[in-house]
């Protein structure tokens, strides 16, 4: 009898992992796929103002993301269509935002670098470097106050290291035992200069001085990341306290789309090898195939979903409206 | 029965008090806020009521506890930082402009900043150049925050109340040599909107624009030009923004001479601003250019002859009002 109840759990455990893990292969090529869009849209000069593409970090968006409940907090970055997209926006909304139209998360008033959903617990991309960190904490603040049991992630690229406003905040998290998750996302690149330039000393270290449980994962490797994530979601929930997760990762493109001659920072031989042995969407479909819930045509048939999916989304967004002039001076104030 | 006297700190205190009890949501954040009740001792007893969940004292860190109101703000608080000096907010700069200000327009209206932030203006306490300006131009420069210069201890009451009942970033400035100031305040629930300037004494040949600290200034001069045969009308705009602009052009019109008093400096300044409103609102009514009195363009200094050559006093105001009706 106790062989078979075994059993049958186990059947429905790797049923819900197969589907996990297939729901989450869907989101990270939903954002390769909404950014390979944006590029189109940039460089046929249809998308106004700057575009920073968040392809070949898809991992830690979304490993991060799937351990978050709807009603968690996040903060996201100038590259952050990622964080929006894996904490569950519309990519028809987003792309009328990048697009400065009225159906967009903001009006069309934010922008590529702005968008904020409450709906999805989004306070917005950020685009000062560093800027959100305290908006993170005090979501963490308020969720410790007001007893939700919510969890508040701030992601921040490695150039964010550099401000001093980060360790102002940890500080205080790990003073008062808020739970924030502090997602360093180490894309190797502090615009154009190599974080080990701009870096001394480990970046680990910054979080351990402070007390705060910290680890280090590879950021290509979406289930390493959501396995760290979940456990740390879990201990600030139930009151832990901070916790912070440096993930290598590496960004395809340049720091924005304009930024085509790169090889006075880095190398082509470079990004080749990262997007041939690292890419995280590669990874985990080889492994969904080892595992046996998917074969490369049905992972192929994801793609083609989600191109069209994409397709439509990005017709809605220029054939949208622009806000009327008259909108200009609203939400000034509350 | 007469009426009751409070200070100007004691006004602030009971108006915290009051709204605390009424809204468990607020929460004070800053340095030595607590058991300190603050250096000025603003704050004494309210930790003692509100206990230190809602009264909390922070790291020397004006910047990461401004930023995590914001984010507190945001997310179903409403709480209320306390920047000591005046002086530090410029480490709050990106807290409050980037982000305070900017949240509610970028997000299309969907995310509010229902904050506070109260700190102090104000010269002639000794405290030489990094504690002693009177900064509230920079906040009043930006859309999106709303800065208030409470220059009564009823005002302060009714001021702050609503500064915590605004959905909005609001920046209370306090003047920190007026905490003894005694006046009249009900011991009553009471709010006074924000952008609606109060006329703190009526007069026919001159009109005072005046805030926060200059207030008082002005009313001084005013009693000097009255012994002149000089009436002094002395107008108060209570908040930067919202700038009730009608009020200061009305009383322009009627006196037709304007003296415009803010301690802050006046190159680029509150004195600026608000002389032009008037000169764009009543240029044709007017019988002289707009004068602006403000701090001298000089980083605050520390020895007392120096320190109070900076600031406009009774006799200067007095002296350049009565020159200018001659």
């Amino acid at each position: 009898m106790t062989t078979l109840i075994t059993n049958h759990e186990a059947g429905r455990d790797t049923a819900a992992e197969k589907e996990k893990w297939l729901r989450v292969y869907r989101k990270m090529v939903s954002i390769r796929l909404f950014e390979e869009n944006v590029n189109e849209l940039y460089t046929r000069a249809l998308m106004p103002g700057l575009a920073h593409l968040y392809s070949g970090e898809e991992a830690v968006a979304v490993g991060i993301c799937e351990a978050l409940r709807i009603d968690d907090y996040i903060t996201s970055t100038h590259r952050g269509h990622g964080h929006c997209l894996a904490k569950g926006a519309s990519p028809h909304r987003m792309f009328a935002e990048l697009l400065g139209k009225e159906a967009g998360y903001c009006r069309g008033k934010g922008g590529s670098m702005h968008i904020a959903d409450p709906a999805t617990g989004n306070l917005g991309a950020n685009a000062i470097v560093g800027g959100s960190v305290g908006i993170a904490t005090g979501a963490g603040f308020s969720a410790k106050h007001l007893d939700t049991d919510r969890v508040a992630v701030c992601f921040f690229g490695e150039g964010a290291l550099g401000q001093g406003s980060l360790y102002e905040v940890m500080n205080l998290a790990q003073l008062w035992k808020l739970p924030v998750i502090y997602v360093c996302e180490n894309n190797q690149y502090n615009e154009y200069t190599h974080y080990q330039e701009t870096t001394a000393g480990t970046i680990l270290a910054r979080a351990t001085a402070f007390g705060i449980e910290a680890a280090r994962v590879d950021g290509q490797d979406v289930r390493e990341v959501h396995e760290v994530a979940t456990r740390f979601v879990k201990r600030a929930r139930l009151g832990g306290g901070p916790a912070f997760l440096q993930c290598d990762t590496y960004r395809y493109s340049g720091h924005h789309v304009g930024d085509i001659n790169r090889e006075y920072y880095r190398s082509k031989q470079e990004e080749q090898l990262w997007k041939t042995e690292r890419d995280p969407i590669k990874m985990l479909g080889n492994w969904l195939i080892d595992q046996g819930y998917a074969d490369a045509r049905s992972l192929e048939g994801i793609s083609e979903e989600v191109r069209k999916a994409m397709e439509a989304a990005v017709k809605f967004a220029v054939e949208a409206p622009y806000p009327p002039v008259e909108e200009v001076e609203k939400h000034v104030y509350a | 029965m007469p009426e009751r006297e409070l200070t100007f700190a004691q006004a602030v205190r009971e108006a915290l008090a009051e709204e605390m009890r009424r809204d468990s949501r607020i929460c004070i954040l800053g340095e030595d806020v607590a058991e300190a009740g603050t250096p000025f001792k603003v704050l004494s007893g309210l930790v003692e009521e509100f206990g230190p969940q809602r009264v909390l004292d922070t790291p020397i860190s004006e910047a990461g506890f401004t930023g995590l109101a914001v984010g507190a703000a945001m997310t179903g608080m409403r709480p209320i930082v306390d920047i000591m000096f005046g002086d530090f907010i410029t480490l709050t700069m990106d807290q409050m402009v980037n982000q305070a200000a900017k949240v509610h327009y970028m997000s299309g209206g969907h995310w509010k900043v229902p904050m506070v932030m109260r700190t102090t203006l104000g010269a002639t306490r000794r405290s030489a150049a990094q504690h002693s300006q009177s900064l509230q131009a920079w906040f009043s420069h930006v859309p999106g925050l709303k800065v208030v210069l409470p220059s009564t201890p009823y005002d302060a009451k009714g001021l702050l109340k609503a500064a915590i009942r605004d959905e909005n970033p609001v920046v209370f400035f306090e003047d920190k040599m007026m905490y003894k100031l005694k006046g009249p305040v009900p011991d009553e629930d009471y709010t006074i909107p924000l952008g609606v300037a109060d006329v703190k004494r009526e007069g026919d040949d001159i009109t005072f624009i005046a805030t926060s600290s200059m207030v008082q200034v002005a009313l001084g001069a005013a009693s000097l030009l009255e012994k002149e045969g000089i009436s002094a009308e002395v107008v108060d705009p209570r908040t930067t923004w919202p700038l009730d602009e009608k009020t200061l052009i009305d009383s322009a019109k009627k006196t037709s001479r304007v003296i415009v008093l803010d301690e802050g400096y006046g190159r680029y300044g509150v004195t600026a601003e608000l002389a032009s409103v008037v000169a764009e609102g009543a240029f044709y009514d007017l019988d002289s250019p707009v004068k602006r009195m403000g701090a001298m363009h000089v980083p605050i200094p520390f020895s007392p002859p120096l320190e109070d050559a900076t600031v406009p006093t009774e006799q200067s105001v007095f002296e350049a009002a009565r020159k200018m009706c001659k």
